[in-house]
């Protein structure tokens, strides 16, 4: 197995932004919603307040941890189903042809077609803002990569000579298509899906940002963003700390995704001796 | 033995049919194997064995089709049956072998898996009961260290390995037939000596018929009781193995006998050419009318042109399809 620097790194940094998620109510310092006090309003980031405080006088760094928790269950969990849809379209479609190719082609070509953003900006406006109603957005509207992907694997796949000889040996169509395709194309998929999260966590903070996702006064890192940008002249620490931790969030799942597909291949796993 | 032959083949025609144009790739072709026979079809690459093999399983896809004719195992008409009987048969009674052992085997699971998935689907087992059965299968197969191999991926084991574990999973479920579609054709010579005759000895210990497809009649000669062999789609000879090279009738035959190189010839003939069969197989858009052997062949005459020849049967045995057999 052959661990390159950006799994370790990129590990790291998923790691990291889990266990903050969490383990929330033990690492921050005040609660982030009630604990507002405007006798330390905008207070720049000090011993005390690590982060600096907003104009409310909320601890940025408790609402920064808190805020982890929100972003990571939408980029995890909507990621999880584009890419339960996107597998599940792609390979029966690949694998069977026909009529349902045409028409999950068809579909994949109109959500290429539509920015998903937009797609998603719509969703919410009819389902109102909220964390469900977001994983639902996100969760609907970027499967077409993943979808894709897992219709040319199929396709390249389906012709390789295992999964003909499991044909040949009596395997029916659900049983090829979990244990001779799915395992097969797993690696980009994974690839594809650390990425999309990364994708979701930013998606997420773009939908807050625009007040249609989270909504004050609950720390998501992208409506602390919305909140912070008439501020970010005097007191840019309060764009600063949620910035970062969008950054170096999607920075490590997108470095996760680059060392996965590295040892995903299974050419590269080691030799039993 | 009486009964119906294990698999018989009457009259198969396989179309081939890309939507602008419709062809036969495979016309007329009858024979039949009994339980335990070892049964071979030679020919050159595009004659039409391995989709004739397909067919015997029912796996053509488009654009290949069943045009005409009747396949039946054991009696029974294998394209009258269910998809879901079809599929029971596959693995379970009829299994087969192929030519890539680098490419027939998953490259995510272990060879151990592979195996006892086979007992799984086809006999109901257990997982627990069935990964014991594969590592008695990879012994019978004389993989050493079995219980350490089963845990292999297959890019871990060398060509020879691999095709001995393919063996293993042909064979998991006792089948009655196997089709070795050119099983050792990717393969050392050396390993390719050992795999045949584990394949043959492992088959008539469980009375398991073979159907052997290659390009190499030597090999099919030599493995196999009967021999066809096919040319353009048709078969144009079919022998005891014994025959073939002493009196071949059909001047196909007689060409690829003549293009094998013999060991010793130099020291008796002297220094000599190869002899080859002028020309090449014509592409199944564009065989000829009549024989379709007719502009490669030195005994061709104008009804060869003209005629299909009839399926006749030979005085010392055997069947011939040509107008001007010896």
């Amino acid at each position: 197995m052959k661990i390159g620097p950006s799994l370790i790194i990129g590990g790291a940094l998923f790691a990291l932004a889990i266990f903050v998620g969490v383990f929330a109510p033990w690492l921050a310092h005040t609660d982030p919603v009630m604990d507002a006090n405007l006798m330390n309003a905008e207070e720049p980031p000090s011993w005390t307040w690590w982060f600096g405080t907003d104009a409310q006088g909320r601890d940025i760094y408790s609402r920064v941890v808190y805020g982890a928790r929100i972003s990571l269950t939408v980029g995890i969990v909507s990621q999880l189903v584009n890419s339960v849809i996107g597998t599940t379209l792609g390979l029966t479609a690949g694998y069977w042809a026909g009529w349902w190719d045409d028409f999950v082609n068809g579909l994949t070509n109109l959500m290429l077609a539509i920015p998903s953003l937009i797609f998603a900006l719509a969703i919410m406006a009819v389902l109102g803002p909220g964390l469900t109603s977001l994983l639902i957005a996100l969760g609907l509207t970027n499967w077409s990569f993943t979808c894709r992907i897992a219709r040319a694997s199929t396709l390249s796949l389906k012709s390789q000579g295992y999964v003909q000889a499991a044909r040949v040996l009596g395997y029916g169509d659900l049983r090829i298509m979990i244990t001779q395709l799915l395992p097969n194309m797993l690696g980009p998929i994974i690839v594809i899906a650390t990425l999309g999260m990364g994708a979701a966590v930013l998606a997420e903070a773009a939908l807050s940002f625009l007040g249609l996702g989270i909504r004050p006064p609950y720390p998501s890192w992208g409506s602390m963003l919305s909140e912070a940008r008439d501020q970010i002249t005097t007191a840019p620490w309060l764009s600063i700390f949620p910035g970062l931790a969008i950054f170096l969030t999607v920075l490590g799942l997108n470095l996760l995704g680059d060392g996965l597909r590295d040892i995903l291949d299974p050419q590269s796993r080691s030799r039993r001796t | 033995m009486t009964g119906p032959p294990l698999i018989e083949v009457e009259n198969l025609r396989i179309d081939l049919d890309d939507g602008s144009r419709h062809v036969a790739a495979v016309e007329g072709v009858s024979f039949r194997i009994d339980r335990g026979e070892t049964f071979g079809l030679v020919g050159e690459s595009g004659c039409g064995k391995s989709i004739t093999a397909l067919a015997l399983i029912g796996l053509l896809r488009r654009p290949l089709s069943i045009g005409a004719g009747v396949i039946r195992f054991e009696g029974r008409e294998l394209q009258r049956l269910p998809a879901a009987e079809q599929r029971a048969l596959r693995g379970n009674r009829v299994a087969m072998i192929f030519q890539e052992p680098m490419t027939a085997l998953n490259p995510v699971s272990p060879v151990g898996r592979q195996i006892a998935e086979m007992f799984v689907l086809h006999k109901g087992k257990s997982w627990r009961e069935a990964n014991q059965l594969a590592i008695e299968s990879l012994v019978s197969v004389r993989v050493p260290a079995p219980e350490r191999r089963v845990k292999d991926y297959p890019h871990q084991l060398s060509g020879g390995m691999r095709q001995r574990v393919m063996i293993a999973i042909a064979l998991a479920c006792g089948p009655d037939l196997l089709i070795a579609d050119e099983p050792t054709t990717a393969l050392d010579v050396t390993v390719q000596a050992e795999i045949i005759e584990l394949m043959r000895n492992l088959c008539e210990e469980r009375g398991t018929a073979i159907l052997m497809i290659s390009h190499d009649l030597g090999l099919v000669a030599n493995v196999c009781r009967r021999v066809a062999v096919m040319y353009a789609g048709r078969i144009v000879e079919e022998r005891g193995s014994n025959d073939i090279f002493r009196a071949c009738a059909h001047p196909y035959t007689q060409g690829l006998v003549d293009s094998l190189p013999r060991l010793g010839s130099r020291a008796a003939l002297g220094r000599s050419r190869l002899k080859e069969i002028a020309g090449v197989v014509p592409a199944i858009a564009d065989f000829p009318q009549g024989c379709r052997f007719n502009p490669r062949c030195a005994r061709a005459s104008d009804i060869c042109r003209t005629a299909v020849p009839e399926t006749t049967r030979l005085d010392a045995g055997g069947l011939v399809r040509c107008h001007h057999h010896a």
